[in-house]
């Protein structure tokens, strides 16, 4: 899966690194930043979470190797 | 305005004091976006299905200015207050409010709030050990659910403790349905004249916290003026200990009606299940039990139900929480609820609450301290005579008689 992230709409909430914290984290001020744009299968399930409880809808995955 | 019959009034009278009144129920399963009547007569739009409230709350179309023509009010005061005084970013539409919020989000990132946890849980130790030197029974609401969120709270603002009095009284006042307009002014002119005070003394002698750094970083740069950086305060303040308060003692109670619940939080080491016992206990009780106003700014369709500019729209995070097409089985509470985390209880959107890392850190620590240190922990009273906040827009308990 392919990961990107919206650092325009993210309101800092943090509900990605509750769910992904291998993919995701936070900067000083709350907004995310990606760490894994290409993350393997075993982080499927959580990113998926994180993307669907992400309140601003910062977060989509698409697709792909 | 009279009542119309023809519609059901909001928010209705729950009939079992941990479950949404059954009329909503049923109007959440005959159908979708319907219009309701309120207290003030008026028959905003109520969206009770998880993905209705979470499409709602996540439109931008839709506006949380309550100053917005159709805007739905929870009382006289609600509707006083937010005309009279400088409104706080939850009541505010981007651009501002991002700026705002934005302020304030580096204090609430799941970093910073797990490093806070050993200095919570030694707050909750400490105010447990004062609890059990002292009588029984105790009133666990004043013993330690309003006092561990506001002692955290005081502690990471640099707001001394002993001036708690201020921001109880105004909370009381702001989630009161039935506050009038006096009241909801009066006590928050008070909160502002404290805060004012508080950033005079915060800038001459500066701290290592909150208000002192929104003082020297966005208030000296001319990033934030006063009102603003005044309501900014007020909400963390006010935001952050009445409704972790009332999600203690209500989680309590309901983790004393499930003894076996209590017996795995006490004996587990396993944070996972005990974060899902607080995620599952948001979703179950969802003490924001009036819902998340909005005002429709341009005629748009949510899910396909067509609003029109100057509507009204409530959404019901008690009813989403509890709707079946997203939670199978949703009026049990069960621990290991597979999708638990998904829940509304903090709203959705870009108004979704600032604070929630750090309520969940309170929750997760107070509940399992209270089920490990005192295995004898019992209501005083029967449960169906707890005084429940059917009266506030932030439901809970205003006493928990608990003996040991």
């Amino acid at each position: 899966m392919k990961v990107t992230v919206d650092k325009d709409v993210c309101v800092g909430a943090g509900m990605c690194v509750l769910n992904a914290p291998e993919v995701f984290d936070q900067d000083d001020d709350g907004t995310v930043v990606l760490l894994d744009a290409s993350p393997g299968d075993e982080e499927d399930t959580d990113v998926r979470e994180a993307a669907h409880t992400c309140p601003s809808g910062a977060i989509t995955v698409t697709e792909g190797p | 305005m009279t009542h119309d019959d023809n519609l059901l009034t909001f928010p209705g009278t729950r009939t079992c004091p941990l479950d949404p009144p059954p009329e909503l129920t049923q109007l959440r399963a005959d159908s979708s976006i319907q219009r309701v009547q309120i207290w003030d007569g008026s028959t905003p739009w109520l969206a009770t299905r998880y993905d209705d409230v979470r499409a709602v709350l996540s439109d931008a179309m839709l506006s949380a200015d309550p100053d917005m023509p159709g805007y739905p009010h929870h009382s006289a005061g609600s509707a006083a207050r937010k005309r009279e005084h400088t409104k706080m970013f939850v009541s505010l539409d981007d651009p501002k409010h991002r700026v705002l919020r934005r302020m304030v989000t580096h204090d609430f990132t799941v970093k910073n709030v797990e490093a806070m946890r050993p200095r919570i849980q030694q707050m909750a130790d400490q105010l447990i050990d004062d609890m059990l030197d002292g009588p029984r029974p105790a009133d666990l609401v004043e013993a330690f659910s309003l006092a561990l969120p506001s002692l955290v709270i005081c502690a990471m603002m640099g707001v001394p403790y002993e001036d708690r009095a201020v921001f109880h009284d105004t909370s009381r006042a702001m989630t009161s349905r039935t506050a009038t307009q006096d009241e909801a002014v009066a006590t928050l002119r008070q909160m502002r004249e404290y805060f004012l005070k508080l950033i005079d003394r915060k800038a001459t002698d500066p701290g290592e916290d909150m208000v002192s750094r929104l003082v020297e970083r966005e208030l000296q740069s001319g990033a934030v003026d006063l009102e603003d950086l005044v309501a900014i305060l007020e909400l963390v303040l006010v935001g952050g200990h009445d409704t972790t308060n009332n999600m203690i003692a209500l989680g309590t109670a309901v983790l004393l009606e499930h003894p076996d619940v209590m017996e795995r939080l006490r004996h587990t080491t396993d944070l996972d299940l005990v974060a899902n016992t607080v995620e599952e206990l948001l979703r179950y009780l969802s003490i924001f039990h009036m819902g998340r106003g909005r005002a429709v700014l341009e005629d748009t369709a949510v899910n396909g139900h067509e609003l029109q500019a100057d509507d009204g729209i409530i959404a019901a995070l008690d009813l989403a929480n509890r709707d079946p097409a997203a939670f199978p089985d949703p009026d049990s509470f069960d621990i290991d609820r597979a999708n638990a985390r998904r829940h509304v209880a903090f709203g959705f959107g870009v108004h979704q609450c600032l604070g929630q890392t750090l309520a969940r850190v309170e929750l997760q620590v107070a509940l399992q301290t209270l089920a490990r240190r005192i295995p004898t922990l019992a209501l005083a009273v029967s449960f169906e005579d707890l005084p429940f906040k059917h009266e506030s827009s932030v439901y809970g308990l205003h006493e928990l008689p608990v003996t040991w």
